[in-house]
């Protein structure tokens, strides 16, 4: 009677001591989940340096690599042109977070406010950032437009999945405003609207003749692989004829760093055309995707960044799009 | 005694009554993987998956399997477009295969494709449908009966800048089911190619509303109706198929496909 009595006694000190460990290791995790919520955000810094170029111009210099939670999905380069009326700004980023960032650091080192938004296309990594400017003009060709309202929230759900916490509250913000191919004058400088096609059906340059910068969106991509995905590759080189006509003192790509001469021009120009031959050859040959796939690449093309992972890419979009045509 | 001391003494006799329990556990364990060993070699799937012992049994029948990577399977590391990731199997060096299957753990369904390779070299190259990361593996019999396994990773998990195919099938499909566009390509110093497309929506059955309805059989014949290869395709298998296979050409007077969908609806056209 007495140890049963005694026994009970050990078992509900025993229950309370568990319990109140238990109540204590809620706290525990619960603060513990609170530190990384906080250190998260803290993290969710791109740290956005502008460079400028030339006179007047600025570059937010992206990553050459693909999108991952490391870089954020900051990867493509932004820019922005500084007006006596205000500041144009020429693509938004990969995120929400990205064109708060941008715009947060445009406006306290001008002191002037954005008059202008411009987006080059309708891939995630360049118009994603669109949602910081509401209260600003952003204008593209209809094309553009067009395929932000039909492809947005798809391509803005695949950032969520390949950079994650970085894209929270982002959501696919269409351009307000459709501007036509030739020249405006904004804020006393002279912008050339150039419609072209071939990254995508719809691309977008941009050459300010007051200053002789050339943004070349996504048409030129410079010591980095360019991606093929949405692709039409012959009218892709034919745009880059088109650009190499032009006299431009600076050459903005989408994606590698700026330059002052044709180099990045030829570049792409190589690759793509490179790409194409290869895989007319590959299918005139009789090989199957996997085998295209595994084909060696030239010394060349060294120079681009994520060649192997880019190319594996291409051909995985391209070529079965190839061999429709190819057995019809 | 004391109140503590029988507090003591209670607590290590539970705890001696554990460890012995314990100690049957490890015995038992130890007695049934030793008559295991002895039966047997141990079996290390070498890409770790968590349900080997589960398709050894489903699609293996639990037969004797090698892992052996003179059976190489191509996939991409990444699946850009589930629904269209491609794989090639090329079987080499281990002498007459009579059957590969192809069969991925984690998907949904399993079974992707079992090719008699028969008359024909033993390499196929075609592309196919996957819901998640999962190994892809060939499974190569030999006339001994040993199962040859080799395989790899492939990793499902998003698309980048590859906007998601909508709309895939035409809405006149019903007008070309079963239509076959095929070339043969004479290669002087390796085998001949012969690749084939087949018009055929191969719904999984999966996707709501939608039944399943996608080819099962397949045969390649010469002209006088002798079978050459065979192949028995799964729902996973992609819509409107696209097959590589390598054979001798000249050893073949006409090559003829056919074949059966699980609709009854037939497939016959001459190839070459």
């Amino acid at each position: 009677m007495n140890i049963s009595n005694n026994l009970s006694s050990f078992r509900q000190i025993h229950t309370y001591y568990i319990r109140r460990l238990f109540k204590t290791s809620l706290l525990v995790l619960a603060l513990s989940s609170f530190n990384v919520q906080l250190i998260n955000a803290s993290e969710l810094d791109y740290k956005l340096v502008a460079e400028p170029v030339g006179k007047g111009t600025y570059v937010f210099i992206g990553s050459t690599k693909y999108f991952s939670k490391q870089n954020g999905g900051n990867i493509a380069n932004a820019a922005y042109i500084v007006t006596n009326r205000g500041v144009i700004v020429i693509d938004t980023g990969s995120s929400y977070q990205y064109g708060k960032q941008m715009r947060a650091y445009i406006e306290s080192t001008t002191g002037l406010s954005i008059i202008k938004v411009f987006n080059t296309h309708h891939h995630p990594d360049h118009f994603l950032g669109n949602q910081a400017f509401k209260d600003v003009p952003i204008a593209s060709l209809q094309g553009i437009v067009n395929a932000i309202d039909s492809q947005g929230e798809a391509l803005n759900g695949n950032l969520y999945t390949l950079v994650g916490d970085w894209m929270k509250e982002t959501e696919a913000y269409s351009p307000t405003e459709v501007v036509t191919p030739g020249k405006v004058t904004i804020g006393g400088h002279e912008i050339e609207i150039i419609a072209l096609d071939g990254h995508t059906d719809s691309d977008m340059a941009i050459y300010d003749h007051t200053t002789g910068v050339l943004f070349a969106g996504d048409l030129i991509f410079h010591d980095r692989t360019p991606a093929v995905a949405s692709a039409n590759i012959q009218n892709w080189l034919n745009s880059i004829s088109q650009l190499q006509k032009l006299d431009y003192k600076y050459l903005i790509a989408g994606h590698g760093p700026v330059t002052t001469d044709q180099h990045a021009m030829l570049q792409t120009h190589d690759y793509l055309s490179w790409l194409h031959d290869t895989l007319e050859n590959a299918l005139d040959e009789g090989l199957d995707i996997s085998e295209a796939l595994q084909l060696e690449l030239p010394e060349r093309f060294s120079a681009l960044d994520i060649l192997h992972e880019e190319y594996k890419r291409g051909v995985l979009q391209l070529y079965p799009s190839m061999e429709q045509a190819f057995f019809n | 005694m004391t109140n503590s001391k029988i507090l003591k003494k209670h607590s290590v006799i539970k705890q001696i009554s554990s460890l012995k329990s314990g100690f049957k556990i490890i015995l038992s364990f130890w007695l049934i993987s030793s008559v295991n060993l002895a039966n047997s070699q141990p079996l290390v799937d070498p890409l770790d998956s968590p349900s080997w012992n589960l398709v050894h049994k489903l699609i293996l029948s639990n037969e004797t399997v090698v892992f052996d990577d003179r059976v190489k399977v191509i996939v991409p590391d990444m699946a850009e477009d589930p629904m269209n990731v491609p794989v090639s199997v090329t079987v080499d060096g281990i002498g007459e295969i009579e059957e590969i299957r192809l069969f991925a753990d984690l998907n949904p369904i399993k079974e992707i494709l079992n090719f008699h390779p028969g008359k024909i070299e033993p390499f196929i190259a075609f592309r196919f449908k996957v819901q998640n990361s999962t190994p892809v593996r060939a499974a190569a019999r030999t006339k001994d009966g040993v199962w040859h396994v080799g395989g790899s990773w492939l990793d499902a998990t998003g698309g980048g800048c590859t906007a998601p195919s909508l709309g895939r099938a035409l809405d006149n499909w019903v007008d070309t089911l079963g239509d076959v566009k095929s070339r043969l390509w004479s290669r002087a110093d390796r085998p001949d190619r012969l690749r084939f497309r087949i018009m055929h929506p191969m719904d999984t059955g999966l996707a709501p509303g939608i039944p399943e309805f996608y080819i099962e059989t397949l045969e390649l014949k010469d002209k006088h109706g002798e079978l050459l290869a065979h192949i028995e395709s799964y729902q996973p298998v992609s819509e409107n198929p696209f097959f590589s296979v390598d054979l001798e050409s000249k050893l073949f007077q006409g090559i003829v496909l056919t074949g059966r969908d699980n609709n009854g609806n037939l497939i016959n056209q001459v190839l070459q």
